[in-house]
């Protein structure tokens, strides 16, 4: 195998057996902030998402508490910038980075048996790049916001916003680069680094969905890049691109938008797909069922995802022919997502099923995928879409599969994979607590808002007629019970990281080449390089750990 | 609209109701998946929980066959809902051609409708029942939406462009209008009510609103004001088409193409003449875009449709 880092000091061997990732470069600033170790990168990540996370989550909060009453509780113009915000914040410096730079930094070298990825010092860059961009977007928030939503329509964006538009945009072309990195890191690590006999066959799920989600991330994120920039453009030099007055055409935005804002849900989404293919044989103690049509439908989706964008445009102006083209396909891509629910489902038929946390959050997002998925049959449908487009309908549809699904994966794999990560056990039943409060509180908030669309509630509304009232408070009710849900996790998994049980190398019995080295791994990952004999996933009902 | 707690909407067109039945048909295949992986789900979660007795021998050794199978299933399933729902679009795309149009332009947060007649209103939309309407959608800022979920359609009205909405109310009453796309400040308070009035009350109605003018008669007027009738006037001897008889009906073009001259055809023509030149004719024709308010081309659009039906002079 080849070596996984270019710098002289990886050569050395390690100081002694027992020195983790965590203490063998010391615990200065200095050294996590120059670190090109994948695992001190993953932290890093996770503790900027973490921060991302809970300032999006505010403004949800202040967006669910202005809909409790018609007439809304703030001004127009402060609620527009809170839902922008919300977006911008969720989208760009959650969702997209979310399990690739946290747990597909940390694993996928561990996975393959490699000491780190092919690139460290990009790892580290992208990081940066995150942070520039995150600094960016805050400044824009807190200089007095932007009110374009998170889609930034022309010419509403170009000509007729006063928010901090180009900043706003800035700070997404900006993590853009970050996004390319990291993608770009993963596709070619998972080429080249593969330990010996590691064949593609014998890869886990979760490697094979960050690496269709690395396609799209490299693909598509140079498209928007040159959108925004064309924004930014049209809007600081008022050259005509977009905006009819000048000579533009503004659908061109939303075609150019979308061919990246498309597939940008499958980049959320997919790895997502891979935690849960990790946990459910886990828990099931059986292999995973149909492990290639599992593997390539995440393939199909990642190609597929491309030639779906103008669903989002059925009523915006194209053409008949178009719809129907653009129905059609969007039909077909959920066929590979409805074989992943079957494949999951049927690989809980004759395990031994425990039902630990991490398997909890992975019962809870095939529920809730399934029901997003369902719903995305009911919005690619041509005559629906007509109806439900920019309703509420739309916004619960994809928050079951951004929120119900990528949420619930997200907090599954940082508890299935927290005491590889840290060593240490978290607390099993205030975690299943968090994990049925998630649930429920988030079916109270956004099964309400199918029916809220149905009836004809619009999005991005600060107000509503009043016949809407009683379902926006049952929604503002769950969101505050999904709030707890989602807080409680940074007491408990904090508490653990000083007073948690010593997990040791292996706590669920689990297959795969991460739970081959102590937890937490050492800098290099692994002392002597594995070598892989079997398919993945060779999991028995008895809690010894199978050989790999 | 009244207050109470409602779970669906109002049926107050033929489509809605057509819609009705896609609906419920998506609605009980969604259940019937529902209750297939979650029955599943916690079947096998209960039965094959950790320490159960049940048996677990002779799994299934030829998966594929399961997976084929479940594939094709679905494939079959979700291209039934696809022609469904493709057929009901394709009928919004086809308006019958004896449909009323009225036209409207949205603008920076109001909904501004005029009917043929001339009639005006703001943030309203009078119509009978029982007969088609289409509604010509114009912007004169940002891209709006103009939504009515009781007759379960809506679209954009995107700047620079005409498109077009069609329905053919059912039930007298009114109904909540809604703009759909978000336009900045006060996009939550650009709405209003949609009355559908019996036909006798819809002409009561009209004859109250005091107009002295049609549409096309006050297009008449801004054809003169704006000089276009110094060419395409039956007097003139400049070189250009003659607009009689001119609507509804196929223009060749000076490119080899032809275009059909509909609302869109005639305010392309008015803003970006270069576009698409008639044939035979040069292409001297100035543009008038950012001299005529989407107000007062609707009204010149009018004008020139309702020389459509006119005899082709010959010159």
């Amino acid at each position: 195998m080849t070596t996984a880092t270019f710098t002289g000091k990886a050569e050395q061997p390690t100081r002694g057996a027992q020195a983790s990732y965590l203490t063998a470069e010391g615990f200065t600033l200095r050294s996590w902030l120059l670190t090109k170790d994948h695992k001190r990168i993953a932290i890093l990540y996770t503790i900027s998402i973490t921060l991302f996370f809970f300032v999006g989550g505010a403004a949800a909060t202040l967006i669910r508490f202005n809909l409790v009453t018609p007439p809304g509780l703030f001004q127009p113009d402060t609620y527009n910038r809170l839902f922008t915000m919300h977006g911008i914040v969720m989208v760009w410096f959650f969702l997209i980075p979310s399990i690739p730079t946290t747990m597909g930094n940390f694993l996928i070298p561990l996975m393959i048996g490699a000491k780190d990825l092919a690139f460290p010092r990009l790892n580290l860059l992208s990081w940066y790049l995150f942070v520039i961009a995150g600094v960016l977007g805050l400044v824009a928030i807190f200089a007095g916001g932007v009110d374009t939503g998170w889609t930034f329509y022309t010419p509403f964006s170009t000509m007729y916003s006063n928010g901090y538009v180009v900043l706003a945009l800035a700070a997404v072309f900006v993590s853009g680069f970050s996004s390319i990195l990291t993608g770009l890191n993963f596709i070619v690590s998972i080429h080249r680094l593969r330990a010996p006999g590691l064949t593609w066959y014998r890869l886990p799920v979760f490697c094979w969905s960050n690496y269709a989600t690395a396609l799209i991330l490299v693909l598509a994120t140079p498209i928007l890049a040159i959108t925004l920039a064309l924004v930014a453009v049209e809007r600081l030099l008022k050259v005509g691109i977009f905006d009819p007055a000048l000579g533009g055409d503004p659908l061109l935005f939303q075609h150019l938008f979308w061919f990246y804002s498309h597939p940008a849900v499958y980049i959320m989404i997919l790895p997502g797909f891979g935690v849960i293919s990790e946990i459910v044989p886990c828990f099931a103690r059986k292999p995973l069922f149909g492990y290639k049509f599992v593997v390539w439908s995440s393939i199909a989706i990642a190609g597929i995802g491309f030639f779906v964008w103008a669903h989002h445009m059925f009523v915006a102006g194209i053409s008949l022919y178009a719809g129907l083209v653009f129905s059609l396909l969007s039909y077909i891509i959920a066929v590979p997502s409805a074989i992943k629910v079957f494949n999951w489902t049927a690989t809980l038929h004759k395990g031994w099923i425990s039902f630990d946390a991490p398997m909890l959050y992975a019962l809870g997002f095939i529920g809730l995928f399934t029901i997003g998925g369902l719903t995305g049959l009911f919005v690619a449908n041509l005559a629906f879409d007509v109806h439900a487009t920019d309703t509420y309908f739309v916004v619960a549809h994809f928050h079951y599969i951004m929120v119900g699904g990528m949420v619930s994966a997200y907090f599954g794999g940082l508890h299935y994979w927290w005491p590889k990560i840290t060593g240490r056990l978290y607390p099993e039943w205030w975690a299943r607590i968090a994990a049925i409060l998630i649930f429920f509180g988030f079916n109270l908030t956004f099964f309400p808002q199918f029916i809220l669309g149905y009836l004809g509630m619009q999005r991005r509304y600060a107000s509503y007629p009043p016949e809407f009232q009683i379902w926006n408070v049952l929604s503002s009710a769950g969101a505050s019970i999904l709030a707890v849900g989602y807080a409680l996790p940074l007491f408990y998994l904090g508490w653990s990281l000083w007073r948690g049980k010593k997990a040791g190398p292996n706590p669920w019995a689990a297959t795969g080449l991460e739970w081959r080295t102590p937890s937490p791994p050492p800098p290099h990952n692994f002392d002597v390089t594995p070598t892989v004999t079997r398919p993945p996933y060779q999991y028995r009902p008895d809690p010894e750990p199978q050989d790999v | 609209m009244e207050g109470k707690v409602s779970f669906l909407p109002a049926t107050a067109s033929a489509y809605a109701g057509e819609m009705n039945w896609l609906f419920a048909g998506l609605i009980a295949t969604s259940v019937f998946i529902l209750l297939l992986v979650f029955g599943l789900m916690i079947v096998f979660c209960v039965r094959y929980r950790k320490g159960s007795g049940a048996d677990r021998g002779d799994r299934m050794k030829k998966t594929w066959r399961v997976e084929v199978a479940w594939t094709a299933a679905t494939f079959v399933l979700f291209m039934g809902l696809y022609a469904w729902g493709a057929n009901l679009y394709i009928e919004l795309h086809r308006p019958p051609l004896d449909a009323t149009d009225i036209h409207v332009v949205g603008k920076q947060w109001m909904w501004k409708v005029e009917h043929p007649g001339g009639q005006k209103e703001i943030d309203a939309l009078h119509v009978p029942v029982g007969r088609p309407v289409r509604l010509v959608l114009s912007s004169e800022d940002v891209i709006h939406d103009f939504a009515i979920p009781a007759f379960r359609i809506r679209q954009d009205a995107v700047p620079g462009r005409y498109e077009t909405l069609w329905f053919t109310p059912t039930e007298v009453g009114d109904y909540r209008l809604f703009c759909a796309e978000f336009c900045g400040t006060d996009h939550a308070r650009m709405g209003g009510t949609v009355t559908v009035m019996e036909p006798g009350d819809f002409q009561r109605w009209l004859d109250e609103q005091g107009s002295t003018e049609s549409l096309a008669q006050e297009g008449a007027a801004l054809f003169r004001q704006f000089g276009c009738s110094g060419c395409h006037g039956a007097a003139s001897t400049v070189h250009a088409p003659p607009l009689e008889g001119l609507f509804g009906r196929p223009v060749p073009l000076a490119s080899g193409e032809t275009a059909m001259a509909d609302d869109r055809y005639i305010r392309d023509s008015i803003l970006m003449p270069r576009a698409q030149v008639a044939a035979g004719y040069p292409p001297i024709m100035p543009s008038f875009a950012g001299q005529i308010g989407e107000d007062e081309l609707l009204k010149i659009v009018a004008y020139i449709k309702s020389l459509g039906t006119k005899e082709r002079p010959a010159r």
